[in-house]
């Protein structure tokens, strides 16, 4: 399988990076910084056994002309795109962000609009090559409002929709949607977060993300638990909501 | 828990008021920061912050490995790469760590700042001596690259410097090709710490890796007994087909209660251990992760210490003191009904380059102790012995020894203060156990 990873530097992309280049899948890396994706790409080629670094190529999802062309090096370089997979996203706590209205709306952009249009590129080229899949990273954050994540939160429902959106229309002719909801994760994100219970690693994420991958899950909660959790938190009545700190 | 009532705690629940801040980017991470802790594995207080900083830079999601030359076994990592990741991605292509310590679950930066030994450290030396290079953060903010060829003094000042002379972000260091991914492994009982010592000295002539489990609460002709354990990578004629399985393992789930291990319990677990063992030696072809990792199999084993935990008191003790030392010090646990849970021998070999490293030619003493009211003048008696006969005690471990018997006990420390103040003058480097044990500022 060929896959291209926008975010695959760190955390969770760094995860999934090394299980796909492990079982020996042909790897593309997008991402901002070029020594980070140069440190990635050798972590990938050791892990990989591979001959030579998996390429990389400059995407930044703060600007969106870097899109279309980062999609089409990778295409080139890896011959056909089979997997379009997105873990970047901008985080913020919501105490952070109240009081920058310029940071709010910078999170707003990069985690909803920006993200949507870099799928729609990824999308593109996933049907007119005959189908494929797109696996991207939303957020538990995104299945109900809650108060430390107002932006974030809303940020990624919109991030949900599109995806399943997405799936509705384009399902029947090929597009496979994967939208991973990781629930609260041990990453360098939610480092300086005190994890709650059911607190996930980076790991198994990959694990469960490789399965759905495979068999072409339209929605995975990682860890698991998180799908029980949060179906009784869409349900929790507002009265409650507006008194939980959770 | 809020952040301002967090504690951070070493292997044997030695804790600290503070927390640790995660990183992917050790760069960044490291500025200005007071210290780096890996998987906090050191039983002490090496890996806490002073009572000042409140936190430390945690290195565990700085992992990536940077190169492998599969033609010398050139690597070079992060520092954050855990032990653990690196054996089971390389020893299935027939690489393994030149030295490894007792547990697989520790950082390579975390192996450098002890300067780790193993089972092979009278053939093989310690982890330092296998390292090509280091790159450090060090204390005005510089970034500096350092090995056994350039800036050698802050290198040996760092290799075994507690992570008190800068920050480690790389480490270039040369694998071992293994004949096979199995270990051949060899035990024999010994009745008495003089017949144990003779076969240890005996096995290391002969075998790569060895190391003696003691019986740390036997008294009288039974002092000292064990069984020495002895092994070398197995030839592929030797091996089974494929690679050992990586161990699953189960975990302690609570604290036991404090006093589960006392020295009935413990005695006779030892007996029952010892008994088992058969009178000839016992040869077998086992995974090696068995063989070098075996409380690895029991996670959060500390735990059953209860909750104020334990303490491991390890010495190594001159050579040419001789079996008489050896037997000296487990003569003063025995008098002072020490409750030695465990107890681990291993004959060291030279000293090697880390200027304020722990071994030497001698034999190793590690003694694992249950904390209670009485540790601090056990481990106090337990150090005064030991700067009589000459020897002298392992920082990772350690959590009890006052600052005037580590001075004692090191004339190294004068020239390894000296090159630290070169690099960090205001000492802005420093843990809970640099307090402690060095009178740094707070």
């Amino acid at each position: 399988m060929n896959v291209v990873l926008l975010g695959a530097t760190r955390g969770m992309g760094r995860a999934l990076a090394r299980r796909l280049v492990e079982r020996g899948d042909a790897l593309c890396l997008l991402g901002r910084d070029p020594a980070e994706l140069e440190r990635s790409a050798r972590d990938l080629q050791v892990r990989g056994a591979l001959p030579a670094p998996p390429p990389a190529f400059l995407c930044d999802l703060a600007r969106p002309e870097t899109f279309g062309p980062a999609l089409d090096a990778a295409a080139q370089s890896l011959g056909r795109l089979d997997t379009v997979v997105v873990t970047a996203a901008a985080f913020a706590a919501q105490t952070v962000l109240e009081g920058d209205p310029d940071r709010a709306r910078e999170l707003a952009t990069v985690d909803f609009a920006s993200t949507v249009g870099f799928c729609e590129h990824a999308r593109h080229r996933l049907l007119a090559a005959g189908g494929g899949t797109l696996c991207v990273f939303s957020s538990v954050a995104g299945d109900r409002a809650r108060s430390p994540v107002v932006l974030y939160g809303a940020a990624k429902a919109g991030l949900s929709a599109y995806l399943e959106g997405l799936d509705h229309r384009y399902h029947r002719h090929g597009l496979r949607t994967v939208c991973v909801k990781p629930g609260f994760v041990r990453t360098g994100m939610t480092a300086g977060l005190d994890p709650p219970p059911f607190a996930g690693d980076p790991e198994r994420v990959a694990r469960r993300v490789v399965r759905a991958i495979d068999c072409g899950r339209p929605v995975v909660y990682a860890p698991p638990v998180w799908r029980w959790i949060m179906l009784v938190v869409r349900h929790l009545p507002r009265a409650v909501m507006r008194r939980a700190e959770f | 828990m809020r952040s301002d009532e967090a504690t951070i705690a070493g292997w044997g629940r030695v804790s600290a008021p503070g927390r640790e801040l995660r990183s992917d980017d050790l760069v960044r991470l490291s500025d200005g920061a007071t210290l780096s802790r890996g998987l906090g594995r050191s039983y002490g207080d090496s890996s806490l912050p002073p009572p000042s900083a409140r936190e430390v830079a945690g290195t565990v999601l700085a992992d990536r490995v940077l190169a492998f030359d599969p033609a010398t076994g050139g690597l070079r990592a992060e520092a954050g790469l855990s032990l653990d990741a690196l054996t089971r991605m390389l020893l299935p292509r027939g690489w393994f760590v030149p030295v490894t310590p007792g547990t697989a679950f520790v950082t390579l930066g975390g192996m450098v700042a002890a300067d780790v030994h193993g089972k092979n450290h009278h053939v093989d030396g310690c982890f330092g001596a296998h390292v090509e290079a280091l790159r450090l953060r060090v204390a005005d903010g510089r970034i500096v690259d350092c090995g056994p060829d350039r800036e050698t003094e802050l290198f040996r000042a760092t290799i075994g410097g507690m992570g008190l002379t800068g920050h480690i972000l790389d480490v270039a260091l040369r694998m071992t090709r293994v004949p096979s991914p199995w270990i051949l492994g060899e035990s024999v009982r010994a009745a008495g710490i003089d017949a144990l010592l003779a076969e240890l000295e005996r096995s290391s002539a002969a075998w790569p890796f060895t190391v003696a489990w003691v019986d740390g609460v036997a008294r009288g002709a039974g002092l000292g007994r064990g069984i020495v354990h002895r092994g070398r990578w197995a030839d592929p004629s030797e091996a089974p087909a494929g690679g050992p399985a990586p161990p699953g393992g189960v975990r302690v789930p609570f604290d036991l209660p404090a006093g589960t291990l006392n020295r009935a319990t413990v005695g006779l677990f030892n007996t029952a251990l010892y008994r088992a063992h058969s009178r000839s030696a016992h040869r077998r072809v086992q995974s090696p992760f068995r063989f070098f990792y075996p409380l690895d199999r029991l996670g959060d084993w500390y735990r059953l210490y209860g909750r104020r935990g334990l303490t491991q008191h390890q010495c190594v003790l001159p050579q040419e003191r001789g079996p008489a030392a050896v037997h000296d010090l487990l003569a003063l646990l025995a008098r002072r009904r020490a409750c030695a849970c465990l107890c681990v021998i291993k004959n060291c070999g030279d000293e090697g380059l880390g200027t304020l490293s722990f071994p030497r030619r001698g034999t190793s003493v590690a003694i694992d102790l249950p904390i209670d009211d009485r540790t601090q003048g056990l481990v106090d008696a337990l150090n005064e012995r030991v700067i009589e006969l000459g020897g002298r005690i392992y920082l990772a471990k350690d959590a009890f020894t006052r600052a005037e018997h580590f001075r004692a006990m090191e004339p190294r420390l004068e020239r390894w203060t000296a090159v630290r103040r070169r690099w960090d003058p205001e000492l802005r480097l420093r843990s809970a156990q640099s307090v402690r044990i060095l009178g740094d500022p707070a």
